[in-house]
């Protein structure tokens, strides 16, 4: 949810193409100094009051101690920073956002690819296949989360039931790595839909000469598979993987607070929802938005590893 | 290549009962009382009190303060999601056209401007927000409920893409015939972006519908409550009590997925087409 939660996809490789390039946007073009400015008030207005203004009050607030019953603030300089970095809870946190965010990533990459794959071999039942496949997106995370409490409810989850026979007690919402693999499986299950789509569509984009030229030329499926269709679509993966990663860093909100019910206990829980929790529940102004510009540097970060490969692949195309 | 591949079918099948089984079954236990689900567990056939609970679910005055029934917060979901898609294409078509039609001092200024929302969700910077939402007095309405939403460039990302795959011709000819500014954007550019803007609504609502954490900031009054806000009140009042309305939470979750899958399931075509060409 990135508007984040951004609607639905994030467009860096097409922004990033945008803004790099430096010719104006047409040949010809309306020559009146004032009328564009009409046009683009709306957009700049919102703009100014509702992103740019609070970000830099994140940065600001990052660098204040905030009186929690509002008696001002006192400057502090970077404590927020180092108490943040410095607390073993924060960086259990974080060390957990890393491996959720790698499995959600890694399984829902995975599953929408081999989806699609399929899909686009498959001729009948192409269109019942995809419609069944896609409806899922359209599920908010946390109605995802609510039906994953369900399923994995003590009394009536079926997953307990099924881990038990295997001798598995799963106690979710009790058990720290239970809770994880039940949030785990839920992102998972809410991802797959996206990643099928942008496959599926990368899938059909390839040319049926090049498919049948493959197809002569390597019989074996697997490595025809990797040898050919995998490096064509390697550049939807690779758009995908930073969505993913995104969608795992922040859109999960929902699914998280769902299953964790602001009880954060011995449960699990990414840094997004430890900036929610610490600014919302605790009332630690500082802290949360100290936190807040750390994510800020990381989706910084994760945008220029994204260029520099863009870069890397313009240069030799 | 036309063979029929088992294997194939087989994999595809177990996926779609992966994604489409927690979904059916969520609409059948909806269907059964409480007291059945806490003995029986969930259900993959019809019960008989489908109509009960979802009338209930409906139409109870529920929460702290009676303010709010089920139709109430299903309204406010739609006011979210319509306002947010209408909105956005608005400001996003009325910017774009802007940047991509006309030539101005400190256009490529305001592109950054406009682009680097982007770069940032909302999630990172809630605190602050919240608080700026507060000095402006904006709790608890519609208005900051969904403008605040509009601050992503997304929409106005769309645009200008699209509006710069349209011929440069069109223009030509237009002002040789005289049409100024506002009749090439009423008269042409609105006609041919008929599609883009269906893809983008559909969206757009379904973004704006499945809005949890802000609606879930601005929002402590119950009559401002979404179905998503619902879905986290409904288990809170959950906790403690002897035999949970599993039924009623089923039934509030089926609401709040059936709008979005709805249009995604009907629109397919258009949603596909406004979600991959952003990849462009």
């Amino acid at each position: 949810m990135t508007e984040i939660p951004h609607p639905p996809a994030r467009p860096w490789r097409a922004w990033l193409r945008g803004v790099t390039a430096a010719e104006p946007a047409k040949r010809v073009q309306f020559d009146a100094p004032l009328l564009p400015w009409l046009f683009l008030l709306p957009q700049l207005a919102v703009v100014a009051v509702f992103f740019y203004w609070p970000s830099v009050q994140a940065v600001t607030s990052s660098f204040y101690l905030e009186d929690p019953f509002g008696f001002g603030a006192t400057f502090v300089g970077m404590e927020n920073y180092t108490d943040a970095l410095g607390n073993a809870q924060y960086r259990s946190i974080a060390g957990f956002t890393v491996v959720f965010t790698a499995l959600v990533t890694a399984f829902s990459l995975g599953l929408g690819l081999l989806l699609a794959v399929k899909a686009d071999a498959v001729i009948r039942g192409n269109a019942a296949y995809k419609t069944l496949l896609i409806a899922v997106y359209a599920i908010a995370p946390p109605v995802a989360g609510l039906i994953g409490m369900m399923f994995f409810d003590q009394h009536i989850g079926p997953f307990v039931t099924l881990a038990g026979w295997f001798g598995w007690d799963m106690k979710v919402g009790l058990n720290y790595t239970d809770t994880a693999f039940a949030m785990i499986l839920v992102s998972v299950w809410k991802q797959v839909p996206y990643n099928f789509i942008f496959f599926l569509s990368g899938l059909q984009a390839v040319p049926v000469s090049v498919r049948e030229a493959a197809v002569i030329d390597c019989r074996n499926g697997w490595r025809r598979f990797r040898t050919v269709t995998l490096p064509l679509l390697a550049p939807t993966a690779f758009f995908l993987l930073i969505i993913n990663i995104t969608y795992a860093l922040f859109d999960t909100f929902g699914i998280i607070d769902v299953m964790v019910k602001d009880k954060p206990a011995n449960n699990p829980m990414t840094l997004v929802y430890k900036v929610y929790l610490d600014g919302f529940r605790g009332n630690d102004v500082g802290g949360s938005s100290a936190q807040s510009v750390i994510l800020m540097i990381v989706v910084f970060a994760l945008t220029i590893a994204q260029f520099r490969f863009l870069e890397r692949r313009i240069h030799y195309s | 290549m036309h063979r029929t591949k088992p294997l194939d079918h087989l994999i595809l099948i177990l996926g779609c009962l992966f994604m489409g089984l927690p979904v059916v079954v969520a609409f059948m236990t909806s269907t059964h009382t409480a007291a059945d689900i806490h003995m029986n567990g969930l259900s993959l056939a019809p019960g008989g009190h489908g109509v009960e609970t979802y009338t209930e679910v409906l139409t109870r005055q529920g929460g702290f303060t009676g303010q709010v029934t089920g139709a109430r917060m299903a309204m406010n979901s739609l006011i979210l999601g319509l306002g947010f898609a209408v909105g956005k294409i608005a400001l996003s078509m009325l910017a774009a056209y802007a940047l991509v039609y006309f030539r101005f001092r400190f256009a490529t200024a305001m592109f950054w401007v406009i682009f680097t929302t982007l770069l940032l969700p909302l999630e990172v910077r809630i605190m602050p927000s919240y608080q700026v939402m507060s000095s402006l007095g904006l709790l608890n309405s519609y208005t900051g409920l969904i403008v605040p939403l509009l601050a992503s460039a997304t929409g106005t990302f769309y645009f200008r893409q699209f509006f710069k795959s349209v011929p440069d011709e069109l223009l030509e000819a237009a002002r040789i015939d005289g049409a100024g500014p506002f009749k090439f954007f009423i008269d042409i550019l609105l006609p041919l972006s008929k599609t883009m803007m269906a893809a983008i609504f559909i969206i757009m609502f379904v973004y704006g519908w499945n809005q949890y954490l802000w609606p879930m900031l601005m929002t402590t009054e119950e009559r401002f409550f979404t179905l998503m806000r619902g879905i986290k009140q409904i288990l809170q009042v959950w906790i403690g009590s002897q035999i949970p309305d599993y039924n009623e939470a089923f039934a509030l979750a089926v609401l709040a997925m059936l709008p979005p899958v709805l249009v995604v399931v009907v629109f397919q075509r258009w949603f596909i087409k406004g979600l991959t060409e952003s990849d462009k």
